[in-house]
């Protein structure tokens, strides 16, 4: 694997792969045991040209636990400011030394463009809308921790799904390990494809085993409508008619309050923490792949 | 003498199987010699018909040399079979003087190796507000007056243009039809794709609403109108109508609308990236339909170099626009296989639409000497490019059909040797 840029172009094969090392790498962690610092000597370059808390902090550990020297690029203290372009700063990280390069960006496919001009392996940490393949891999290694295996389970994802780079890589995702997913939220917010969707929570709530919320993306200019918390917000009564054994999931942040009440987020169905922690083995995974260890 | 020998040549009757003489920068015979001949060049199986004319090209002289200048955008032009390019005013300055038309003129025929036909702005510095002193350009020879890039939107401008335009012969109002508050900090068509990867989109009413202002002024001021590289279907209806009620219109289309479509652009390639954006496949299918059928009157390249380190920057600061200048024969002969559809899009049409008198004439004794010579059974790959730019989205790509020889005013300025 050159570069982990979606979940769609590395096939079931490549994401059985990154999984099952994942695993591997997260079973070693909780028993303490001493990781291969199978990166040893390697640069790995953080380019993070839009803010991230979990997923920089997340790769920076990885690589850090894989024994690879960290270089991190903050775009408030370096020349993007400065009008510097992507192509210019990129090639100017690669040539000072970073080996593999981890990218986010807020527009679609730049990783994909990083990976064109340095010829270097690079991991899309986030693209803009598009894709975010380390937070999936992540959600399903959570997934495969809690059921065994994601086949068969159905899987809502809920809220503004359109503008989630996140739900564009966990459908693929989810998909391909098997899982029925179906879309929830308001028109507005549903992206256009084919996949079984509703606009009522209510009516999907006691079908399935997995209520995966969502943010609203501000940023990107949506508004939540008035009735967005009556129709949409997992609170506790909602929980309360979930399957026995249901779980909810969030990639972070959380708006407590807002697609979230704050009892749901920090109640026992939550695997919000769980999916934090399995970002770092996932990471680990993606870093070693793309740097052509051989597992 | 220089003799084109065993092609198919587009006469005034139409294709036939013949030989062309040329002496000077005049056809002198078609069929059997007339005399002594110097020089003669197998054409056998080849198209013979006049030089293409194209009616959108950005020379980028002067203001932005390292693009391209006169010097390699003609050469570029040669290359793709054009004998005269209507120069677009975008230049820095931009071209909205007598003065700065003729030195233009002067520097092409020093340097050019084909024609070069300034077209002038509407505008005093293509600003929009201002209208620039059109007698006096078109006493000059111009023709085409466009803000290119930039659309005139101020209504009371446009119309003290097109008053003007009216009372002068064979001047043309040329739009970049994109209403700018529509399409403010877009970079492609809005719809499923922009809001998937969430880039800005441009919306086809932007392009709509643009045409229907401009055709309803065309119409009170009785202005000939000509709209620049359509993108949209909707916008085809709209002159479609205004045709059947005599509205003075007439419609361009680039090639690479003809061939690219949204369902291309999930690469956010760079070199597909241009104003207008590229529109949904139903979009393309019809212009191409419309251009067969004659609705689109034009194919004009929109030929835009840019550095590849102006383009390979990211989608959203990627400078817009591809080259054209020398694929775009290739392109036409790939929507009909058609000589009359070849000829009539990429020189009559244009041609009587710039008023350039000595190109776009059918093959005939007499015709002026603004020949080309195209192979439609050429497969190519274009690798690199006479201009100075190679932003193109057919880099990498195979065509079929190429220019093989270009004669300007009787002189070969382009032979491609297979």
């Amino acid at each position: 694997m050159k570069a982990l840029l979606d979940v769609g172009s590395i096939g079931a094969a490549g994401l059985r792969g990154l999984l099952d090392r994942a695993r591997d790498h997260a079973d070693a962690l909780r028993a303490g045991e001493r990781v291969v610092p199978s990166l040893d000597g390697r640069v790995v370059g953080l380019l993070f040209f839009e803010p991230s808390t979990r997923t920089r902090v997340s790769f920076d550990l990885a690589a850090k636990r894989l024994g690879a020297t960290v270089l991190v690029l903050d775009p408030d203290r370096s020349s993007i400011n400065k009008g510097e372009s992507l192509r210019d700063t990129v090639l100017t990280v690669s040539s000072i030394g970073a080996e593999i390069l981890v990218v986010r960006h807020s527009e679609a496919r730049s990783p994909a463009l990083v990976h064109t001009w340095t010829g270097r392996p690079v991991i899309n940490a986030g693209d803009g809308t598009n894709q975010h393949p380390t937070q999936a891999l992540a959600d399903c290694l959570t997934l495969e921790e809690r059921f065994g295996s994601i086949q068969g389970l159905r899987v809502a994802i809920v809220g503004d799904i359109v503008h989630s780079r996140v739900a564009g890589s966990l459908v693929d995702a989810l998909r391909t390990l098997g899982a029925e997913v179906i879309l929830v939220g308001p028109d507005a917010m549903l992206p256009e494809n084919d996949l079984p969707r509703s606009g009522d929570l209510d009516e999907v709530l006691a079908e399935v085993d997995v209520v995966y919320l969502l943010r609203i993306q501000r940023e990107r200019g949506v508004e939540a409508s008035d009735d967005y918390q009556s129709r949409f917000q997992l609170d506790f009564d909602r929980s309360a008619r979930m399957k026995p054994e249901a779980v909810v999931m969030h990639p972070g942040p959380i708006n407590r309050g807002v697609e979230i009440s704050v009892e749901v987020a920090d109640g026992p169905r939550s695997l919000i923490l769980d999916q934090v922690a399995c970002g770092v083995p996932v990471r680990m995974a993606a870093l070693e792949a793309v740097g052509g260890i051989d597992w | 003498m220089i003799g084109l020998v065993n092609g198919v040549v587009w006469g005034p009757g139409g294709p036939v199987r013949s030989d062309v003489w040329v002496e000077g920068d005049t056809v002198v015979a078609v069929g059997a010699a007339p005399g002594p001949v110097e020089e003669v060049r197998d054409v056998t199986g080849m198209l013979v018909g006049p030089g293409f004319v194209d009616l959108h090209a950005h020379l980028r002289d002067p203001g932005q040399t390292w693009k391209e200048d006169l010097v390699s955008g003609t050469r570029a032009a040669a290359a793709g079979g054009f004998t005269a390019v209507v120069a677009m005013p975008n230049t820095t300055p931009a071209t909205d003087t007598v003065d700065l038309v003729e030195d233009m003129r002067r520097r092409a025929g020093l340097e050019a190796v084909v024609l070069v036909v300034p077209a002038a702005a509407l505008t005093v510095r293509r600003e929009g507000k201002e209208p620039v002193d059109l007698e006096a350009l078109h006493g000059a020879g111009v023709r085409v007056f466009t803000d290119d890039g930039d659309w005139v939107s101020d209504d009371a401008v446009i119309e003290e243009l097109m008053m003007a335009a009216a009372r002068l012969p064979g001047a043309v109002i040329a739009q970049h039809a994109e209403e700018p508050v529509l399409s403010a900090g877009g970079h492609m068509h809005e719809g499923e794709l922009s809001r998937r990867l969430g880039v800005a989109g441009i919306p086809p009413a932007a392009e709509h609403e643009a045409v229907a202002r401009d055709l309803l002024i065309a119409a009170a001021t009785g202005a000939t109108y000509h709209v620049q590289h359509v993108s949209s279907a909707s916008t085809l209806d709209l002159v479609a109508e205004a045709r059947e009620r005599g509205v003075r219109v007439t419609v361009e289309v680039t090639p690479h609308h003809l061939d690219f479509d949204t369902g291309d652009l999930e690469s956010l390639d760079p070199n597909l990236k241009m104003y207008p954006p590229l529109r949904e496949p139903g979009d393309r299918i019809a212009l191409r339909e419309a251009l067969v059928a004659g609705l689109i009157d034009a194919v004009a390249t929109d030929h835009a170099p840019h550095l590849a380190g102006e383009k390979e920057v990211g989608f959203a600061d990627s400078a817009r626009g591809v080259i054209g200048l020398e694929t775009a024969a290739s392109v036409v002969w790939g929507v009909g296989q058609d000589p009359d559809l070849l000829f009539g899009s990429l020189s009559a049409r244009p041609a009587r639409i710039a008023g350039v008198g000595r190109h776009g004439h059918p093959v005939e004794p007499g015709s002026p000497a603004n020949l080309v010579v195209f192979d439609p059974d050429r497969r190519w790959t274009p690798q690199q490019f006479h201009s100075r730019s190679a932003n193109s989205p057919y880099l990498g790509r195979e065509l079929t059909g190429r220019v093989a020889l270009t004669l300007y005013e009787g002189s070969i300025v382009h032979e491609e040797t297979p």
